[in-house]
């Protein structure tokens, strides 16, 4: 990247208001630091309570998915497949909301379940969100990891609007995923 | 019976259960990434109490955050206090004010376990 490209990286990011952003794998630590650094600021910006814990909430979701999805994925053996476990962690602060975008791989397969799921989790009002939730949590097997594939349902009640997503073909087994969840 | 007592993480709540009081104390946040892990020695103990519970047994929820991950093992915990014989078990859930996320969670629990539960608002927890 030439110099002048950073500075043009930089400005982007200050254009979008963005406030943090990562990219890279997501461990257990790095999530540790991303929600403590989140705290610090949102204290700082004077946010009301109602607010910071609703962003805290859907950041902690969003960055546990990122985590178990690299824990899924194989070892890394090639720069390549290194590649594919890293995620890009973005946090914008607009005059009155959050928003937290992130993106990352996914195999072409998973895509269409998440999607499809994503979807069914869309065409929902808050009551039917609610409804959804507690049937997923009673019934739902949970995984080895702990997660019980209630983490998309939550954002989305928390967040309180749609679910802003979409998928872009890499190639023919890879898929990137971008999500964009509106907290206000 | 031993108490058990842990005390709270960044990412962990305190415990505080109490098995000559009968209280059974979870505050603070509950976000790891394992939370079986973590809930595990809980469960564990609630089986041993379960041998000989006192006549009143109060869970006392305090949390202030938790994730998706610790809402299932949560649950199990509140399934096996349903179960228990010969002892009055309830709930006391907290919540702060304007809190209407963690207000839900309670109404949550409360729809899928069949124990009687007192939501709390206080100002701070």
């Amino acid at each position: 990247m030439s110099l002048a490209n950073v500075y043009s990286l930089y400005r982007t990011m200050e254009d979008e208001n963005v406030i943090l952003s990562f990219k890279g794998i997501v461990t257990a630590e790095l999530l540790t630091s991303v929600l403590h650094i989140m705290e610090a600021k949102m204290d700082s910006m004077h946010e009301t309570p109602r607010i910071r814990k609703k962003v805290f909430n859907v950041l902690v979701e969003c960055l546990q998915n990122l985590y178990h999805h690299v824990e899924e994925s194989a070892t890394p053996a090639s720069k390549e497949l290194l590649e594919r476990k890293s995620a890009l962690v973005l946090i914008v602060k607009e005059q009155d909301h959050f928003i937290v975008k992130t993106g990352n791989y996914i195999d072409v397969d998973k895509a269409q379940e998440l999607k499809d799921r994503l979807e069914i989790i869309n065409s929902m009002d808050k009551d039917g969100l609610k409804e959804y939730y507690q049937s997923s949590l009673n019934n739902s097997m949970v995984s080895d990891k702990g997660t019980a594939g209630l983490g998309m349902i939550d954002i989305a009640r928390k967040s309180g609007n749609k679910l802003d997503f979409e998928f872009l073909k890499i190639n023919n087994e890879t898929s990137f995923f971008c999500l964009n969840v509106k907290i206000d | 019976m031993e108490k058990l007592i842990l005390e709270a993480s960044a990412k962990t709540p305190e415990v505080v259960f109490d098995p000559a009081a009968g209280t059974l104390l979870l505050k603070g946040r509950s976000i790891p990434e394992n939370s079986i892990e973590f809930y595990k020695p809980l469960n564990d103990w609630i089986d041993d109490y379960a041998e000989n519970p006192g006549s009143q047994t109060v869970i006392e929820m305090k949390l202030e955050y938790f994730n998706t991950s610790s809402s299932k093992c949560i649950l199990d915990l509140f399934k096996k206090l349903e179960k228990l014989n010969g002892t009055d078990v309830s709930v006391n859930w907290y919540f702060e004010e304007d809190d209407e996320d963690m207000e839900e969670a309670g109404e949550d629990y409360q729809a899928i376990i069949k124990l009687p539960f007192k939501m709390i608002e206080v100002e701070e927890i």
